[in-house]
């Protein structure tokens, strides 16, 4: 093939490499107005008095905005589709402040110093209230997140703000007790996993205008602006139809926005004054008040036979949606379905989850979104199973994995593994490692050891009968293509990727396609970027839209050569019949002129199934037995996403994801004081890993052919964060010893574990 | 109060509170390419050249500029794009928010390092985050290109 499968450099590397003008803060008016916010100082208070007249007063200001002047419609900021699982529980501004950071004003004006002066003159008097701040107590607890009586929750998923309960949820399959209680092996641990930020390095922002029919246009650094068009429509409390949302490049996202975390403010602001305005996150506010990952205590009990089978697992999650549910609902059922099924003899099953409100700043999508936390939990239990029995943790996966053909149970959106290479991805993997020789681990004799550690993971490919995927295609007069698209670009590449799947399909160069994208005026509906969806689901949007033009393209170059369409062949560059040929700048010219059939098409796409790329992750660390300290000298990767469409996008996303998750393992951990605010709120005492936390970080693709993906090709995005945090884990107990249920694992919980166990001998 | 300097090649003066931060004097300058990541001095996005030496230009106020020489990667271009090919060869430019000041500090790197090891790579450009590539994409980048000036150099003796 010639661009799908091939490494193809992104369409907008060299703007972007150059320092280009292409962000959102590289875009906007010179008039624009400044927007911040006043954030409460409390985790769970009643705003009493709110005063901001001399606010108001201060020179340059255009408007000061309190609870008192938004509509009073609830609305969720999750970016999802429509009627969202994430409960309606937010307000532009609300009376009631639900976590250290809450907003409680809106200030806009001509300068930043006089927006930073008025913020400093609004006077608040506060009743504060005791927070929920923990877990374990937030369910029942007699404090409510969300008392107020128009709290919604649109779809049944186990809901109920009495109760400070976002979702609640319980399946089973087979006999789940019975069969712990025949199984030679069993593990009954806790496992936790903290909130992390996704620091994509370009924070929140967007900036808003009014356009010449009275519209509100809102330039975004979001993944979902169809979505957000739906959601400030909601908010503002007016038609959708007078939004419009684009998308320009965006400096990372991550999940991170698939949340509407920033966009309600400068759209309210807009609304009301006429005036553009923009409003950008600091990193600060990107700490305090954003989507992280949901923190999750997680239950595992799992049950394996005298050879190696794991007959059954029971996996019960807690999950911490802080103060509003945006993916709260959602992101928990995946730490069950998309671990359960990685264990396909299983016999019984069972996954219950809680999902509380606490006040804490709002969880939303993180990579992985819910796997990540899933899988770290049951693969550490299978390991831990594994250790029982004196297997070789490699040797219980291949005893246990996916195979293609085979079940993978409690996965409803993929009952069987349509497409699966897992069993190679694990040879391949070995073999890189030099496992065999490296397992478990080597004393290097300056009171270091050096241990090996290996997980399996698994995600999805788009969200089942969910998600939409289009394309709009058109024949341009010069016979160049636009490819019009709704899916969203966040430096992954997916413009890219789609141009190269329409180079193939229309047997045409890279170069004389033109990606459009995202306008929510002019691109084809896409439910956005998320939930491993774009590649899989909007790339065979595209391939229906090239197919459904070729026929276009036939039927007019057929009447040019007064043949029948069935007699004519096109190969990219003529439409031929028998004897004759036309070009396609040639029917692109007749379609310009006196033509009644139109050369472009839009296509839909929305998969079934949603089949699950696969992953071995292992990892090499080395430990100071002294001081616990560990770092990560190689991880190797060998995933199977189908066909990987580009590549080198894919390696490096694969190369990202490692390196996300490494922070995750060991580094990252949204912490909270006993009031509430969180600790670490700048890039100082939030660490994420920098070059020289990362060792090397080998990549490899073992492809199965998904029949229902674009030439084959699965998601690779999300995957790639799920395997660092447990083979790290395992390489630590390989090393050392100590089992590490809780993270990130930071090197005092390795020598405390260190300590401990020389204490027990 | 006013201050002039001289920015990419050409001298420009402006007005600047004595707080105003280096970084939002060059954007309002039209100097796009510089970025900010964070407010503590963490990121490396806003990293321009001032008399040839890398700065944060988050961390410099803009009086500080006042007869110097500032580069940005607007400054830069042709040199830009020849490493940035080897970057985007990699696809490791990725969503390229962090690229302006990852590659002024590449070039301020191969100033005073003209052949780097690994080790020195990661550790000159430790202070440039960068959440999307994992690193070892720009790495590979750096490594090729020092492999092609050195072609490039051996053809020309
Ligand atoms: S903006 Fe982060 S270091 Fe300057
Ligand atoms: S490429 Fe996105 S932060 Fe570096």
């Amino acid at each position: 093939m010639k661009y799908v499968n091939q490494p193809v450099r992104k369409s907008d590397a060299m703007s972007l490499v150059t320092g280009k003008p292409v962000y959102t803060d590289d875009l906007v008016p010179k008039d624009c107005l400044i927007v911040k916010i006043l954030r409460s100082p409390y985790a769970n208070a009643w705003i009493e008095d709110i005063r901001t007249g001399t606010a108001a007063q201060v020179s340059g200001i255009a408007c000061v905005f309190t609870y008192k002047d938004v509509p009073q419609k609830r609305f969720t900021l999750a970016g999802q589709t429509y009627p969202e699982m994430s409960p309606y529980d937010r307000l532009i501004l609300d009376r009631h402040v639900r976590f250290v950071g809450d907003a409680v004003a809106i200030v806009a004006g001509e300068t930043e110093a006089a927006v930073d002066k008025a913020l400093k003159r609004i006077k608040v008097k506060y009743r504060v209230e005791e927070p929920v701040l923990d877990i374990h107590t937030a369910m029942d607890h007699k404090t409510l997140v969300h008392p107020e009586g128009n709290w919604e929750s649109k779809v049944p998923v186990g809901a109920d703000n009495k109760r400070n309960l976002c979702a609640s949820y319980t399946e089973e399959s087979g006999n789940v007790e019975e069969l712990l209680a025949q199984c030679k092996y069993t593990v009954d641990q806790v496992y936790h996993t903290k909130a992390n930020q996704q620091a994509m390095m370009e924070t929140f922002r967007s900036y808003c205008y009014m356009d010449h029919f009275g519209r509100l246009n809102v330039v975004s650094s979001t993944q979902i602006p169809f979505h957000v068009r739906r959601i400030l429509g909601t908010a503002l409390d007016i038609p959708s139809s007078k939004i419009r949302v684009i998308k320009p490049r965006i400096g990372g996202g991550f999940g991170a926005k698939q949340t509407a975390v920033s966009d309600v403010y400068p759209a309210f602001v807009t609304w009301k004054t006429g005036r553009p305005c923009k409003l950008v996150y600091s990193r600060y506010e990107s700490q305090i008040c954003s989507s992280p990952r949901h923190e999750m205590e997680i239950r595992v009990r799992a049950g394996a036979d005298e050879n190696g089978i794991v007959r059954v697992l029971d996996v019960y999650s807690l999950s911490n949606t802080g103060a509003y549910g945006e993916h709260g609902p959602t992101t928990v059922s995946l730490s069950g379905h998309k671990s359960i099924a990685l264990y396909r003899h299983l016999e019984a099953y069972r996954f219950a989850y809680d999902v509380v409100y606490t006040n804490m700043q709002a969880a939303g999508a993180y990579r992985g979104y819910g796997a990540t936390q899933g899988i770290f939990a049951v693969e550490s239990a299978v390991n831990e199973l594994a250790a029982q029995m004196h297997m070789d943790p490699v040797k219980i996966r291949e005893l246990n994995m996916p195979l293609e053909g085979g079940p993978l149970p409690g996965y409803p959106d993929s009952p069987y593994a349509t497409s699966c290479a897992m069993d190679q991805c694990m040879v391949r993997a070995k073999e890189m490692m030099d496992w065999d020789a490296k397992y478990p681990c080597r004393d290097m004799g300056n009171g270091k050891v050096r241990g090996v550690g290996v997980a399996m993971a698994m995600q999805g490919s788009s969200i089942a009968g969910v998600d939409v995927g289009g394309a709009d295609l058109k024949l341009n007069e010069d016979g160049s293509y636009t490819l019009g698209l709704g899916c969203t670009d966040m430096g992954t590449g997916c413009d890219t990727i789609m141009a190269q799947i329409a180079a193939e399909c229309l047997e045409t160069s890279m170069e004389n396609i033109v990606v459009f994208g995202v306008d929510t005026d002019i691109s084809p509906y896409d439910s956005g970027s998320y939930a491993s969806a774009t590649t899989y689901t909007t790339g065979v949007a595209v391939m229906h839209a090239c197919e459904a033009l070729r026929e276009k393209i036939c039927a007019l170059g057929a009447a040019m050569l007064d043949a029948e369409k069935a007699q004519v062949d096109f190969d990219g560059e003529y439409v031929y019949s028998s004897d004759k040929k036309v070009s396609l700048r040639e029917i692109a010219v007749k379609g310009t002129c006196g033509n009644t059939q139109e050369l472009q098409v839009t296509r839909s796409h929305s998969s079934q199934i949603s089949p699950p790329p696969y992953m071995v992750g292992m990892a090499e660390v080395e430990i100071d037995k002294e001081t616990g300290s560990v770092k990560v000298l190689d991880y190797v990767a060998v995933a199977d996403c189908g066909t990987p469409i580009n590549p080198n996008l894919a390696r490096v996303q694969t190369e990202g994801g490692i390196a996300q998750g490494i922070g995750m393992a060991l580094y990252e951990d949204v912490q909270y004081s006993e009031k509430g605010a969180v600790r670490n709120n700048s890039f100082m005492q939030y660490k994420i890993p920098s070059r020289m936390d990362i060792g090397s970080i080998r990549v490899d693709f073992r492809s199965s052919y998904e029949e229902t993906g674009p030439f084959g090709a699965k998601s690779i995005g999300e995957l790639v964060i799920d395997t660092p945090s447990p083979a790290i884990a395992n390489a630590i107990y390989n090393a050392v010893g100590v089992r590490a249920r809780e993270l990130p694992i930071t090197p005092e919980k390795i020598a405390m574990g260190i300590l401990e166990q020389e204490e027990r001998e | 109060m006013n201050i002039s300097f001289w920015l990419n090649g050409v001298c420009v003066s402006g007005e600047a509170e004595p707080d105003t931060l280096l970084l939002d004097f060059l954007r309002q300058k039209g100097c796009y390419s510089v970025k900010r990541g964070c407010e503590t001095a963490n990121c490396g996005l806003c990293t321009v050249l001032m008399d040839g030496k890398p700065v944060l230009s988050c961390s410099v106020l803009a009086v500080r500029a006042e007869g110097h020489k500032i580069i940005t990667l607007e400054g830069m271009q042709k040199e830009a794009e020849e490493f940035g090919s080897f970057l985007a060869d990699e696809g490791a430019e990725q969503c390229g928010f962090c690229n302006p000041g990852f590659i002024m500090n590449v070039f301020a790197m191969l100033k005073e390092i003209p052949d780097p090891t690994e080790e020195e790579i990661r550790e000159y450009l430790s202070g440039n985050l960068c959440r999307c590539s994992g690193f070892v994409g720009q790495t590979r980048s750096i490594l090729k290109f020092l492999q092609y000036k050195k072609a490039q150099k051996e053809g020309e003796e």
